[in-house]
C-alpha cells in the first residue's frame, strides 16, 4: 500500500504523472475506458485508486464512463476520466449534462491524429476547437494544456482545484507525445500540496438551494445522502433545481453557467513565456508545441530576429487580454500547433488585423520540428 | 344548535405527500397514463422497505418515466438519455451507503441505454432498476421502441413494426440479474411488494412494469384508454418462478406476470473489496496498521 502522494524523484510518462498528479490532488474515482494513447492512465488508477481506499471501474463504453463520473461528483468524490479522440467524443453529451448541472470532475484527453480512428499511436492537437465546442449549446469551459511530463502532474491538480471550485468539468488537453515521453517528475511532499475541495453549504437543509451562486458566483455543492433532498437535471432549471421552460429561466442559467468563468479570468488564466519581453515577433503555442517553439525561438535568436515565445497554459477561457496586448507591441504572430488552425484562429481573431499572424501546422501524426517554426520566422518577417 | 364545521379551505393530505415535491404539482404525464401509478407504488414500496430514505436516491434517464426523478422527495438525478444507469453506478461506488432506485422507461433503458443495463447487470450492480414499458416512445409523440410488439402501429411503423421485441425478463436474467419480476401497473399491490422487495435485497434488481400509453401507443393500435387495462386483467397469467425464455409478451395467448428471479451472488462492490480493498472488509480492520 503506497500513500497518495509518492514524494520523490521518478522517470515516469506523461500519462502516469497525470495519474499521480490526480491522486495528490484527491481524485478518488476513476470511471475510464481502454483507448490509445490514455490507457495507461486507465492502468495506473486501477492499482493506486486502491490504495488510496479509491475505487476504479472500467465502464463499457465512455459514455458511461463519463456518466459514471459525474455520478461519482454527486456521491461525494473527486473523480475523473482519461480518453483520447474517440472517446472525448462519445463523452461530449455527459460532458454538457456537468456543465449544465455544475458538476466537479476532470476529463483528460490524450490527443492522437484524427478525425474518426485517425493515428491511433501518434500525437496531434486536433481536439483543441471540439474542447471548446463538442457539446452542444452555449456554455464556457477550462481547459488546460500541460508541455510535459512534469508539468502535467501539477496541472492535473490544478485541473481538480479548477472544477472543485467553479463547480465544472475541467478539461486537460494534452497529447500522444507527452502521454507517452518519459522524463524526471519530481512529486513534491504531500504538505506543499495546495488542494481545494467544493464548498459544503450551511444554514438551513430546506432552504438549500444548490444553484444560488455564492460570492464567486458558484454554489456550495452537498453530495447525495446528506439530507437536502437535491433535484439535479440537465433540463434548464432554476436555483433550486426545478425544470423550468422559460426564455427568463434560460437566460439567467445560461448567466449562472458562463459568468462564473467569466468574472474569474485572472484566476483561471495561466500563461507562461519565454524571451517575450522584448520580442518583435510573437510566437504563441502550447503542449509539446510550446516546446519545439521554445526550441526554435533560441534559435531565431541566435539568427538575429527577435521572437519571443507566450505559452498558453490555459487553453480555454482563451487568454485574449495577453493576446491584445501583445498584438499592441509586437511585428506580428506565429501559432505553432499540430493541426491546421484551431487555436490560430483566436490568436488572429484576437490580434484584430493589426499585424500580420501566421500559422505552423501540421495534420497530426508527428512533433512539429523547430526548423519548421526558424524557417517561418526568417520567411515571413 | 349544533355546529356544522367549516370545512378545510387546504387540499387535503395524500399519504405519500411527504415522498412528492408538491410544489411541482401538476405533473407532466397524460390523462390515462401509467406511469403515475407506478410511480405511487415505487413510493409505497420505499415507505414499506424501512430503508433510510435520506440516504435513498432516485435516478432516472429522459423521458415520460424519467420525469420521475423530478417529482420525488429525495435526492433525485434526471440525467441524459440512456444514461441513468451508469450515472447510479458512479454514486453507488462513491458512496456504497447510498440505495439506489434508476426509475425509467423501456426506451431509455434498453433502446439508447441498453448496453448499460446489460453490463450493470452482469456486474451485479447493487442498484434496483425500474422500467415502466408502455411499449413506445411516449414523449416524442409514439414512435416504434425496443419493446413494440411485432405489427404494432407507431409513427415510424405506419405500416405496422416489422422487428421482434425484446424480452426484457429474459434479457436481465441472462445478463446477471439477482432479482427479477414483471407486473402490470394494474397489479398495484403486487408491483408494490415486489419493489419492496427488490429495495431491500442486495444486489441488481430489475422489475418491469407494463403501463399503458393511450394517448401515443393506444390511439394507432384501435385500443381505447381502458382497453388495456382489460387485457392487464384477462390476459394476466400469474406464474412465479416461471421460465425467462416463455415471457415474450403476446396479448392473444396472455401476459405471463409474477416474481422469476431471486437469487444472490457478490455485488461488484463486495468482489472490489475483496480483491482490492481488503481493509474495508471487517475481519480485516486490524491490518489497516499493518
Amino acid at each position: 500500500m503506497k500513500p497518495a502522494v509518492l514524494t520523490g524523484e521518478y522517470f515516469m510518462t506523461g500519462d502516469v504523472a497525470c495519474a499521480e498528479g490526480a491522486l495528490a490532488a484527491g481524485c478518488r474515482f476513476f470511471g475510464g475506458y481502454p483507448i490509445t494513447p490514455a490507457t495507461e492512465i486507465a492502468e495506473r488508477m486501477a492499482i493506486r485508486l486502491s490504495h488510496v481506499d479509491g475505487c476504479f471501474i472500467q465502464m463499457e463504453d465512455e459514455i458511461g464512463a463519463m456518466a459514471s463520473v459525474l455520478g461519482a461528483s454527486w456521491g461525494g468524490m473527486k473523480s475523473m476520466t482519461a480518453t483520447s479522440g474517440p472517446g472525448f467524443s462519445l463523452m461530449m453529451e455527459n460532458i454538457g449534462l456537468g456543465i449544465c448541472t455544475e458538476t466537479p470532475c476532470v476529463v483528460v484527453n490524450v490527443q492522437r491524429g484524427g478525425p474518426s480512428t485517425g493515428l491511433p499511436t501518434h500525437g496531434a492537437q486536433g481536439d483543441m476547437m471540439q474542447a471548446r465546442w463538442g457539446s452542444h449549446g452555449h456554455y464556457e469551459i477550462i481547459a488546460l494544456a500541460p508541455s510535459s511530463p512534469q508539468e502535467i502532474f501539477y496541472l492535473t491538480i490544478t485541473a481538480f482545484n479548477l472544477s472543485e471550485k467553479y463547480r465544472l468539468p475541467v478539461l486537460i488537453m494534452t497529447d500522444e507525445i507527452i502521454g507517452h515521453m518519459s522524463e524526471k517528475v519530481i512529486i513534491p511532499e504531500a504538505k506543499s500540496i495546495k488542494t481545494v475541495s467544493r464548498p459544503k453549504p450551511k444554514g438551513r437543509k430546506d432552504r438549500f438551494k444548490p444553484f444560488a451562486p455564492g460570492p464567486n458566483g458558484v454554489a456550495p455543492m452537498p453530495a447525495a445522502g446528506e439530507g437536502y433532498n437535491l433535484h439535479i437535471t440537465g433540463l434548464t432549471h432554476d436555483e433550486k433545481g426545478y425544470p423550468v421552460m422559460t426564455v427568463e429561466a434560460q437566460t439567467e442559467m445560461m448567466a449562472r453557467i458562463t459568468e462564473k468563468i467569466q468574472r474569474n479570468l485572472d484566476d483561471i488564466i495561466r500563461t507562461d513565456s519565454y524571451l517575450l519581453e522584448d520580442a518583435e515577433i510573437a510566437v504563441v503555442s502550447y503542449g509539446i508545441s510550446a516546446r519545439t517553439s521554445i526550441a526554435a525561438v533560441a534559435e531565431a535568436r541566435k539568427l538575429g530576429i527577435k521572437a519571443g515565445l507566450l505559452r498558453l497554459v490555459t487553453i480555454w477561457p482563451f487568454p485574449e487580454d495577453q493576446i491584445r496586448k501583445l498584438a499592441d507591441r509586437v511585428k506580428g504572430f506565429v501559432t505553432v500547433e499540430i493541426n491546421l488552425g484551431q487555436i490560430h484562429r483566436e490568436v488572429e481573431r484576437c490580434a484584430g488585423g493589426k499585424v500580420p499572424i501566421f500559422l505552423v501546422g501540421h495534420p497530426g501524426g508527428t512533433i512539429i520540428h523547430p526548423d519548421s517554426v526558424v524557417k517561418m520566422l526568417m520567411e515571413a518577417f | 344548535m349544533e355546529e356544522i364545521p367549516t370545512p378545510s379551505k387546504e387540499q387535503p393530505h395524500h399519504p405519500l405527500d411527504d415522498l412528492i415535491r408538491t410544489d411541482r404539482i401538476p405533473h407532466i404525464w397524460c390523462p390515462g397514463c401509467g406511469i403515475g401509478t407506478v410511480f405511487s407504488a415505487c413510493l409505497a414500496a420505499l415507505k414499506a422497505s424501512g430503508i433510510n430514505l435520506q440516504k435513498t436516491v432516485m435516478v432516472s434517464g429522459i423521458g415520460c418515466s424519467g420525469r420521475a426523478a423530478g417529482y420525488v422527495k429525495l435526492d433525485s438525478f434526471h440525467t441524459t438519455h440512456g444514461r441513468a444507469i451508469p450515472f447510479a453506478t458512479g454514486l453507488k461506488l462513491a458512496n456504497p451507503e447510498l440505495n439506489i432506485v434508476v426509475f425509467s422507461g423501456d426506451g431509455d433503458l434498453f433502446a439508447i441505454g441498453g448496453n448499460h443495463f446489460i453490463h450493470a447487470a452482469r456486474r451485479n450492480m447493487d442498484i434496483t432498476v425500474i422500467c415502466v414499458n408502455n411499449l413506445n416512445y411516449g414523449m416524442t409523440g409514439g414512435q416504434v421502441a425496443a419493446t413494440t410488439p411485432y405489427l404494432a402501429k407507431s409513427t415510424t411503423t405506419p405500416a405496422g413494426n416489422p422487428e421482434t421485441p425484446f424480452n426484457l425478463p429474459l434479457m436481465a436474467y441472462a445478463c446477471g440479474a439477482t432479482y427479477v419480476a414483471r407486473w402490470t401497473m394494474l397489479h398495484i399491490r403486487d408491483l408494490t411488494d415486489s419493489i419492496t422487495e427488490a429495495l431491500c435485497k442486495k444486489g441488481f434488481s430489475f422489475i418491469e412494469a407494463l403501463s399503458p400509453c393511450p394517448v401515443n401507443y393506444g390511439r394507432r393500435n384501435k385500443q381505447k384508454p381502458l382497453d388495456m387495462l382489460k387485457l392487464y386483467q384477462e390476459k394476466a397469467i400469474i406464474k412465479n418462478d416461471a421460465d425467462p425464455a416463455t415471457l415474450d409478451i403476446d396479448f392473444e395467448k396472455g401476459i405471463i406476470l409474477g416474481k422469476f428471479i431471486d437469487l444472490d451472488r457478490p455485488t461488484f462492490i463486495e468482489n472490489y473489496d475483496k480483491i482490492y480493498r481488503p481493509s474495508r472488509l471487517q475481519e480485516n480492520v486490524p491490518e489497516l496498521n499493518s
